[in-house]
């Protein structure tokens, strides 16, 4: 019975339409997994009853025929998602005893598709960083142990991804603002993909950074993220930035046919200290692609090198004003005051108690680049710079390139705790590799490629065209199949 | 630049976040090491370059200017850490 967490949504959905098993008992198993895999700290907020009594609604629909793809599947929601009536904290404890009175559009849509949830996931705080290590509820751990290191699953959607990586739910929702799916999916040796900014809706995704911020999904492969992906998209009139265009089929665009295509390899993406096994992969991916019919070119993205520091301006000053509301006023947590003092101290004590380093940092950080005096030489002079990374990727597609091959990251996951005295700008380099994909506002897929030479997952890239999100899942579908990645992580923890 | 600890007391004010005094010169590094990596964007030439407002060609969705939602007062004080009467209640503003 626990073989059902194995299955992929895909073969979950088929085998529930095949009367072979029930989302009642998908749900049973997923949550005995749950249960077991608290070493991994995945989970933080329990749903369990709304998972029966969804999974019980979705057996209804299947019996009754009217079963869209996502029914009765069970799935993790990451902590950043409003979920109407449960606890709802962006891993922070500003926002300890969050309660929703309204459902995410994300979440809704997944909900009306018939998914279940199983729980909430742990992810960084606010969705600021890139190890899961600045978590109120503690660090999540990845399901990859290959000596006594305890390692990061990645962030900040680490939850999502140990969750998914641990077989303890089908798959999950993430969000990525510098690159909080792929990385964690690569890290983790799974799938995960960012859609074009404006495919999903932000409505009720606690807000990090809105001109970065996507929702997505994070899949056992290719494609079950075509088929959550479908799910999740779609047009939101409360979202003023989500685009009003259809939602294609993604599935059906997953013939794995690319012959004909043009894949660049950009040169700037060849960093110092990239290990030999990525060097490799990446390597045997180009040709992998060729074999199957495309064409492969190497191009430049001259601007990369300025993707980081242009992401540590804006992404800080939009964080800056979009945590401006928490306050101690409306929701989440207020502090202890003092007698004497005023609104002012309330504020102020509040957002010291409330918000961890990492987040404090960023908010501060965007202040200074937004006071006065220092918008135009930080702030603007960012902006400008993020429109020449996007006008890089214009030129290439321009010319004729339908995706481009990078690596996921720089490096397989590193060891929990050993970050912790790194200056932060180290810990910002993860995101190498990621953080270009959203300040250019494209589709980017991590697909698992191979093991390091310490046997730890790394993940290949696929970055596509605007709205073009069916070509590019099925460019990493082609991939996906030549590559054959299978590994799965001992259970070590149940 | 450097960023001194004068500096960093005054955007932890504006940011409205208490760092205590023995804490600012460790924070006033922090700003400096960031923004040292920041500066590395004065190297690039955004000579007639816009700064970019949206990341897709596309203006901001309209609708008309019409009540869509209310009657949520219950909704929308549910999660106040102090609600009274059926408004937000904080200390005093004005002496």
């Amino acid at each position: 019975m626990s073989d059902l967490m194995k299955l992929t949504l895909a073969g979950a959905r088929d085998a529930l339409r095949a009367g072979e098993t029930t989302a009642v008992e998908l749900a049973e198993v997923s949550l005995a997994a749950v249960a077991a895999s608290k070493p991994l700290n995945a989970f933080v907020h329990d749903t369990s009853e709304i998972a029966r009594s969804q999974a019980k609604a979705a057996d209804a629909r299947i019996q009754a025929g009217d079963a869209p793809d996502m029914c009765g599947l069970p799935i993790g929601m990451k902590d950043l998602f409003c979920t109407k009536g449960v606890a709802t904290q962006a891993a922070s404890a500003i926002l300890d005893g969050f309660k929703p009175q309204y459902e995410s559009t994300v979440s809704q849509k997944l909900f009306d598709a018939g998914a279940v949830m199983v729980g909430k996931l742990n992810m960084d705080e606010f969705a600021m960083g890139s190890s899961n290590e600045t978590s109120v509820y503690g660090d999540a751990v990845n399901p990859w142990k290959v000596d006594e290191r305890v390692l990061t699953p990645g962030g900040s959607s680490g939850g999502s991804a140990a969750a998914v990586a641990a077989e303890t739910c089908l798959a999950a929702t993430g969000t990525d603002t510098g690159g909080s799916i792929r990385q964690p999916a690569a890290f983790t040796g799974i799938t995960g993909i960012k859609p074009t900014y404006g495919r999903c809706s932000r409505w009720g995704i606690v807000a990090f950074a809105s001109s970065l911020d996507q929702a997505g999904p994070i899949t056992k492969d290719v494609r079950d993220a075509a088929i959550m992906l479908e799910a999740m998209s779609g047009f939101d009139a409360k979202d003023s930035t989500s685009m009003n265009l259809p939602v294609p089929n993604f599935e059906a665009a997953l013939t794995g046919d690319i012959r004909g295509k043009t894949i660049g390899i950009p040169k700037e993406y060849r960093v110092d200290g990239m290990p030999d096994a990525l060097e490799t992969l990446w390597s045997e991916g180009r040709q992998m692609l060729r074999d199957a019919g495309a064409v492969v070119k190497d191009i430049s993205l001259p601007h990369t090198k300025y993707a980081l520091p242009a992401y540590y301006v804006i992404a800080p000053a939009e964080a800056s004003s979009n945590l401006a509301r928490y306050d101690g006023v409306r929701f989440g947590h207020r502090a202890k005051l003092e007698a004497g003092d005023g609104i002012t101290e309330m504020y102020e004590k509040t957002r010291a108690e409330g918000f961890g380093p990492e987040v404090q940092r960023r908010v501060m950080v965007g202040t200074y680049v937004l006071s006065a005096g220092f918008y135009d030489a930080y702030y603007n002079r960012a902006r400008r710079v993020r429109a020449l990374i996007k006008k890089d990727f214009d030129d290439v597609f321009a010319a004729g390139v339908d995706a481009i091959l990078t690596p996921s990251t720089p490096s397989a996951a590193f060891g929990l705790g050993e970050m912790a005295n790194a200056d932060p700008v180290q810990m910002y380099l993860f995101d190498v590799f990621t953080v270009t994909v959203n300040l250019a506002g494209l589709p980017g897929i991590s697909v698992p490629a191979g093991l390091d030479s310490q046997g730890l997952p790394l993940g290949l890239q696929l970055i596509g065209r605007p709205w073009e999100e069916g070509d590019l899942l099925n460019t990493a579908f082609a991939l996906e199949q030549a590559l054959g990645f299978n590994a799965k992580p001992n259970q070590w923890w149940r | 630049m450097s960023i001194d600890t004068k500096t960093a007391g005054r955007v932890a004010k504006l940011a409205r976040i208490k760092v205590e005094e023995a804490d600012l010169p460790a924070l006033a590094q922090e700003f400096t090491n960031i923004l040292g990596f920041i500066e590395q964007l004065n190297e690039v030439d955004v000579d007639g370059v816009e700064p970019m407002t949206s990341v897709t060609p596309q203006r901001l969705y309209r609708r008309s200017d019409a009540v869509t939602d209310g009657d949520q007062q219950a909704a929308v004080l549910a999660n106040a850490p102090d609600a009274r009467e059926g408004f937000f209640a904080v200390p005093m503003v004005v002496e």
